[in-house]
């Protein structure tokens, strides 16, 4: 998302403080002056649940709030749609004071703007699941006929069709959080809150969960805001990574940044963990393409080829992306005819990588490669390299001790994804 | 010398003074009594109407189509042959034993004590699980009604009313509304708090809360509330025959001061017909009407 800061936040958290107790009031200027959760909860018997959270989330991003539990992220959700009431603060969702709204007001604005996922799913045992999918939509008083119409829409989306009539108890977990899935977009709220939405679910149901949501978000460009307490999760989906700690927001940035630039030692400690290949893509390690050729023919070519330090380069035309030439090769040709066009020059080919592609998946390409692999977008034009002694050094950061064993942890993993 | 002998004899109130107290407050609810007595009554008017009515529709129409009636009502709702044939069964043999009309009498005060405790005890249980302060209130309430000697709050309301079949009903229904209030406010209280938490995030009010979510999700612990209402009702049904309750209590009440060990047998005997009757019957229908517990659950 690079648009971002050229428009208007969608939703906008100012200043929020939450503590729980009799008398919050009361301890706010403590939690004020700085006081730690635990001297406050000794000294009043008040627990500190937020503090001096302030957030921007954009139109049509997936925005991860991480944190361990009890770090208040649970809480915060709940803000935004006032489950929870805030002991101080503002909320803006399109510039609106929610605080503001009057009990009324608020539930045209759960059921117009929010929908919400649960972690536990929230089904209503009693319903079917196709009762429950039309849910918002009954509540908001649409007529059976067409709320069961598009309920049934929604179901064939998550890939539940047939399953109309059972209750929710007859289902899967990974099923019961599809119908969930369904019910919050069956009232096309704009925005969609997800509350460990798929904590509960075996791995890899969850990874199925994860892809099927990134799919739909491709068609649906909702706001998400997404809770989680892995980090492998939030890497995956996030576009943008808020990470919670006690309460406080530590870091808020895009996955990459949290990986590469953690903010102090709590988010360093978790980046630790963290499965690099699987999480980070070519793109946010490649490094600027060294050396390009554009010479029409080979006597340039040679001549641009000498200035360089290297013996390769990348040779690239109005077309894009050609392929690489080394310079034994190109002082072989000009012996024959230093004239001849570059078209009539045999590149070696060589297969580049796209920006997008996830290490893991281009480890072995890279590492038998001579060359630094070219980046090579969908437009065909070259974006960067990426050469296997740097690949090796991003990777070593983490794995230095136990790389035999995330090896073959991996080939496990694929053998069971066959 | 101080007098010392408080510490071996309780100090008590002298017992002049516990007279005046006794009078004062016998004179104050006999005042009472007498004044507004004839007003307390006429608002239970239509109560008393209605009671007259149903026990005459009960016991004057033919026996057949009355025995025919709770057969197809006891189907409808259990939907339970075995229960059905049960039904008939026994109602034959309390019709041939010569118990019919007092059944009928019974039946008809138990079926409207039973409304009267779930049109009153529903709603209270509702503001009890609503508010912790209403449940700090109504449960010490509930807890007198429940151990308050049921003789003891029969005097005034016979002071008020006089003998009958209202103070009857009244009776019975401050003995038996309690599990229903108790079990409602339980049941409301249990209801998940996630599923609660999603109707409210989609934007459910209050009352759509209630109705779609709460209520039918408690309706299992509600249902037998219910079922021990009618059963503590049907219980109570001897002790209000003390004060004019017409029906299985009265010979039951009459074999005690005689002595007369058959007769007191075969009228209980009825009264436990109806309470395994009506329990089994509400039970069905509770258990029916969760069908999403039924059908073959996932894991």
């Amino acid at each position: 998302m690079t648009n971002q800061s050229s428009t208007q936040p969608l939703i906008q958290i100012r200043d929020l403080y939450k503590v729980f107790g009799k008398k919050p009031a009361n301890v706010m200027p403590m939690v004020k002056e700085g006081l730690s959760k635990d001297e406050i909860l000794a000294k009043t018997g008040h627990t500190v649940g937020l503090k001096a959270i302030n957030l921007d989330i954009h139109q049509g991003e997936i925005f991860v709030i991480m944190g361990l539990s009890g770090s208040g992220k649970s809480t915060l959700i709940r803000h935004f749609n006032r489950l929870i009431d805030p002991t101080e603060g503002q909320i803006l969702v399109e510039g609106i004071d929610v605080m503001k709204l009057n009990s009324k007001e608020l539930e045209q604005f759960r059921r117009n703007k929010m929908a919400m996922v649960f972690q536990r799913f929230g089904l209503m045992p009693h319903r079917t699941v196709l009762e429950n999918v039309a849910y918002g939509l009954s509540v908001q008083g649409v007529d059976k006929a067409s709320r069961n119409a598009k309920a049934n829409q929604w179901l064939e989306t998550v890939g539940l069709s047939g399953y109309e009539a059972q209750y929710p108890s007859q289902l899967s977990g990974g099923q019961q959080q599809r119908v969930g899935l369904a019910r919050a977009l069956c009232t096309d709220a704009e925005i969609l809150l997800m509350d460990e939405a798929f904590s509960a679910l075996d791995p890899l149901i969850r990874s199925e969960m994860q892809d099927q949501l990134i799919e739909l978000q491709k068609e649906l460009h909702k706001t998400i805001i997404f809770i989680t307490h892995d980090l492998d999760e939030a890497l995956r989906i996030g576009d943008r990574i808020a990470i919670l700690k006690d309460g406080n927001l530590i870091q808020v940035g895009a996955p990459v940044d949290i990986l590469l630039n953690p903010a102090d030692d709590y988010v360093e400690a978790f980046v630790k963990d963290v499965n690099r290949p699987r999480a980070l893509t070519v793109e946010t390690v490649m490094k600027p393409p060294a050396f390009r050729l554009t010479a029409d023919t080979i006597g340039e070519a040679l001549k641009q080829m000498k200035q360089i330090p290297a013996n390769y380069a990348y040779y690239v035309t109005d077309e894009g992306f050609q392929g690489v030439v080394c310079q034994e090769a190109l002082e072989d040709a000009v012996k024959t005819d230093k004239d001849a066009p570059m078209e009539d020059f045999q590149v070696e080919e060589m297969t580049p990588i796209s920006p997008d592609a996830l290490l893991e998946s281009i480890i072995p390409t890279t590492m038998e490669s001579d060359f630094p692999l070219p980046v090579v977008d969908a437009d065909g034009d070259l974006q960067g390299e990426l050469s296997r002694s740097h690949l090796a050094g991003v990777l070593s950061d983490f794995y230095t001790d136990d790389a035999d064993n995330t090896e073959s942890q991996k080939s496990n993993l694929i053998n069971k994804d066959k | 010398m101080a007098d010392f002998s408080w510490l071996s004899k309780f100090p008590k109130m002298d017992r002049e003074t516990l007279l005046e107290i006794r009078k004062y407050l016998d004179s104050t609810f006999r005042d009472f009594s007498r004044e507004y007595g004839d007003v307390i009554e006429s608002f239970f008017d239509p109560l008393l109407d209605f009671l007259i009515w149903f026990e005459k529709l009960l016991v004057q129409s033919p026996w057949w189509a009355v025995l025919l009636s709770i057969t197809a009502l006891v189907y409808l709702t259990s939907r339970s042959w075995k229960l059905s044939v049960g039904v008939v069964v026994s109602f034959l043999l309390i019709g041939y034993f010569g118990m019919w009309e007092n059944t009928m009498r019974t039946l008809s005060i138990i079926t409207v004590c039973t409304l009267l405790a779930i049109v009153l005890g529903v709603p209270i249980g509702i503001l009890m699980a609503r508010s912790n302060r209403t449940r700090s209130i109504v449960t010490p309430i509930l807890d007198v009604m429940q151990t308050m000697p049921a003789f003891v709050y029969l005097i005034p309301v016979v002071m008020l009313l006089g003998i009958g079949k209202v103070p009857g009903v009244i009776a019975v229904v401050i003995y038996a509304i309690p599990p229903v209030i108790r079990l409602t406010n339980l049941g409301i209280r249990l209801v998940d708090k996630e599923v609660l938490e999603a109707a409210t995030a989609y934007g459910a009010s209050p009352m759509q809360r209630l109705m779609g979510v709460q209520l039918p999700l408690a309706s299992p612990t509600i249902m037998a509330g219910i079922n021990q209402t009618i059963m503590m009702a049907l219980g109570m049904v001897v002790i209000a025959s003390m004060i004019g309750v017409t029906g299985l209590g009265q010979p039951v009440l009459k074999s005690i001061t005689n002595q007369y060990f058959t007769l007191g047998l075969f009228n209980g005997l009825a009264i436990v017909a109806l309470a395994i009757i009506f329990d089994r019957t509400s039970q069905a229908y509770a258990k029916r009407s969760q069908k999403h517990t039924q059908s073959g659950n996932h894991d």
